[in-house]
């Protein structure tokens, strides 16, 4: 199922199942790391790394916050689903803007109803967060892939400004 | 993050929050004030959150929570500093610490809980 906002190109690819493979990057990127997310620790460094990626790349203070909460959203949604995962952080430059990309993927159990998993305020796990809705308040682009008994990869992107 | 710093000062106890606390931390924290509030007879309780880069769901629930125990143990809450850039990102996330009291800064919450607590 997927439920999508805007376009995410990087995410899944036409080619093949999109909740295996990562997105092809034709060049290397120094702008791009991978935290693996296995333990609640793992949700600090995740928007950490966020953080310092996105003022790196230019973000103001304020957008640079709102793309490190909603990192910390997304890790935390891996530790609370599918115990681990790993969360991609890239900046990805146009050719006349620079956003930052943000991938979270798990092979958890995956989303059985993403359109109500969209839903403002709905969550499965004892009401922690506000889930993927305010996750997409936060950033410019957000599109979701889900497969029960596969896995999840959250993608969303936002524009510097 | 080290332990938290929890300082008495008069009727009230300061927690100082340290930067990029993990949940481990936060909960910690909200042991360590349930505890020292009754133990040292503190009025009321300002925890400075100015020192965080982030707010989020965790943090949220965990000082809404400090701020309802603390309650049940007859003592008030504020949290101050949260900075404009965290404000805005909890608000566009949807996060609400709900009747839990706020101030701008440390003085303004010492403002707060000595009239909220002035008997």
């Amino acid at each position: 199922m997927r439920h999508g906002a805007g376009s995410c190109p990087e995410a899944g690819g036409a080619s093949s199942n999109p909740l295996l493979g990562h997105p092809l990057n034709t060049h290397s990127d120094e702008l791009e790391v991978i935290i693996k997310i296995n333990s609640e620790d793992d949700i600090l460094s995740a928007r950490q790394k966020a953080r310092t990626l996105a003022l790196g790349a230019g973000f103001s203070l304020t957008d640079a916050t709102l793309v490190a909460t909603a990192v910390s959203e997304l890790a935390r949604n891996i530790i609370l689903y599918a115990r681990q995962g790993e969360i991609e952080e890239k900046i990805v430059r146009g050719s006349d803007r620079v956003g930052i990309v943000i991938v979270a993927r798990d092979g958890g159990p995956g989303i059985h109803d993403v359109e109500r998993a969209m839903q403002i305020g709905y969550s499965t796990s004892r009401s922690l967060g506000l889930g993927l809705p305010g996750v997409k308040r936060l950033m410019d682009d957000f599109e979701i892939v889900s497969k029960a008994g596969q896995g999840t990869i959250v993608t969303a992107r936002k524009w510097k400004r | 993050m080290a332990a938290p710093v929890i300082l008495k000062q008069g009727k009230f106890l300061i927690a100082s929050m340290q930067p990029a606390p993990s949940d481990a931390d936060l909960v910690l924290l909200r042991n360590a004030l349930v505890q020292q509030v009754s133990r040292s007879r503190s009025r009321g309780v300002i925890i400075d959150v100015t020192s965080l880069d982030v707010i989020d769901s965790f943090a949220t629930r965990t000082l809404r929570d400090i701020a309802h125990m603390i309650r049940l143990r007859g003592a008030e809450t504020v949290i101050v500093g949260i900075q404009p850039e965290v404000a805005f990102a909890m608000v566009q996330l949807g996060l609400v610490l709900e009747d839990v009291a706020t101030t701008l800064d440390l003085e303004e919450g010492i403002a707060y809980l000595d009239v909220k607590t002035a008997k």
